[in-house]
């Protein structure tokens, strides 16, 4: 198990190899769908110095707002594949170091990683009571009202949270070489 | 009885409580895994993550899904009565954070912060000859939603002709593509025959069987035996680590087919397979 703790500096990432398991620890921050596409076209600062040398978690939380504070009641990864236009672009953009979803990404983000040195985190997808209680702190959020729960910026300190590198800052990528060697194995079964 | 607390309860153990033929199935794949692969050590975090939700009472999976609802009436009662329970149910349980609001206005991309919007809860009437009510209840999540898919055949580039055959082999493709994305493993649906809309409704009803219990039609039975031991042939795993377990289930039903057409729906179900009934009868009710 190797220990993480944000800010992560470059070189750390790039000793990052694919089948890794990683404890990430510090302030990271979700972003999904909307958050992505905002990021690309409009560039927000809001939100910049929360991401430089940090983690971006693909998450569409369920929340809790108790007397003004908020905790994550369900926080599991979500699909990751729809941020694929937009993922490089913002590693690149705002310093980010890894990302973490699930189901992994494609060839642009593969670039991207080996291009600006992260990596791709894949936590459990489903698991969205376990994954909570790695969340210890909400800080803030950004464009709740707007983009509504999932969607929102939530800046959160993260502690031991459990993540398998998935892609890595070499060109190595677990799912490319699970869908290679499936779609061989379903030739076979198909008879094509 | 009170409906609307009864109704708010099957949506808490549906988001909460795994049922017991899934939890059995999972701890069994756990089992079969290797030690000290990427798979069991999913799986161990699965369990994990099963057991915490039952006794918070929290959400097994962040993604609570679309709510679904079939229902099942006796002659005469009344469609308004369920629809409104539903919906403050509904309304009640994202307060609770039973549920994660996931009604999104697709023209205005508004989350209407409760899971009330058009068509949302999903609810299918259904007037049966029993003096009960069943109502039945699925989450389905939107991962696993958008690696479902539906086929034509014949399919030339799969070689895949209008017979149980060419079902075969379109199956294995599209769970082939799913790869991880639908989080699996996952519990496949298969409609075969109707037409586009009804192909896609048969495969996502085979989500409220028992998993694995086979089918009437022996034909058929053996087409999910068959196809469910190739489907864990093809090495995906868990969340597409790879591994010997890509699939959970495999349920299947056919309707008649018009005979310029021949649909096979598949519908995908993530592991976090969230569905519950309750049976009202005489005041009383029951849930499983």
């Amino acid at each position: 198990m190797i220990n993480l703790t944000t800010p992560i500096p470059e070189e750390k990432i790039r000793e990052l190899n694919v089948g890794d398991e990683v404890s990430l620890s510090g302030t990271i921050v979700t972003a999904r769908d909307a958050a992505h596409k905002l990021m690309v076209e409009e560039k927000p600062d809001f939100i910049r110095k929360y991401l430089e040398e940090s983690v971006i978690y693909h998450c569409g939380p369920v929340v809790r707002n108790e007397n003004g504070q908020w905790s994550f009641i369900a926080a599991g990864p979500t699909t990751s594949a729809r941020e694929e236009p937009y993922q490089s672009d913002v590693i690149s953009e705002y310093k980010v170091r890894a990302v973490i979803g699930k189901g992994g990404m494609g060839e642009k983000t593969a670039e991207g990683l080996k291009k600006s040195g992260a990596v791709y985190l894949h936590a459990v997808g489903g698991a969205g009571s376990l994954i909570a209680e790695k969340v210890i702190n909400v800080k803030d959020v950004f464009k709740l009202e707007e983009f509504g729960t999932p969607e929102a910026f939530w800046v959160i300190e993260v502690k031991d949270f459990p993540c398998v590198v998935t892609m890595d800052s070499k060109g190595g990528s677990l799912h490319k070489e699970i869908l290679t060697k499936s779609q061989q194995k379903a030739k076979e079964l198909i008879g094509i | 009885m009170n409906l609307q607390e009864s109704i708010l309860k099957l949506i808490r153990k549906a988001s909460t409580d795994l049922s017991p033929d899934v939890e059995d199935a999972i701890k069994k794949a756990y089992e079969t895994e290797t030690e000290g692969t990427p798979a069991k050590n999913v799986f161990g975090t699965i369990m994990e993550d099963i057991e915490l939700a039952r006794k918070k009472s929290t959400p097994i999976c962040q993604d609570t899904g679309a709510l679904i609802f079939y229902i099942d009436l006796p002659v005469g009662d009344s469609e308004q009565k369920y629809r409104e329970a539903i919906e403050n149910a509904a309304s009640q349980a994202t307060e609770l954070q039973y549920l994660r609001p996931n009604a999104v206005d697709p023209v205005t991309s508004k989350n209407s912060g409760n899971n009330i919007g058009k068509n949302a809860p999903y609810i299918h009437f259904h007037q049966w000859d029993k003096d009960e009510v069943r109502i039945r209840l699925m989450l389905k999540g939107g991962g696993s939603e958008n690696v479902g898919t539906q086929y034509k055949l014949p399919d030339a580039g799969l070689k895949a002709g209008r017979d149980l055959k060419g079902v075969k082999k379109v199956v294995i493709d599209a769970v082939t593509k799913a790869q991880g994305l639908g989080c699996a493993p996952g519990i496949i649906g298969v409609g075969i025959g109707g037409d586009r809309m009804t192909s896609y409704a048969l495969s996502k009803e085979q989500f409220f069987r028992k998993l694995n219990q086979r089918h009437e039609n022996p034909e058929i039975a053996n087409l999910e035996e068959e196809l469910h031991t190739d489907l864990n042939k093809l090495g995906i795993g868990p969340m597409g680590f790879g591994g010997k377990t890509t699939v959970l289930g495999t349920h299947i039903d056919y309707q008649h087919r018009h005979p310029a057409t021949f649909y096979v729906a598949i519908s995908y179900m993530c592991w976090a397979y969230r569905r519950k009934q309750m049976i009202i009868k005489n005041g009383e009710v029951t849930y499983d």
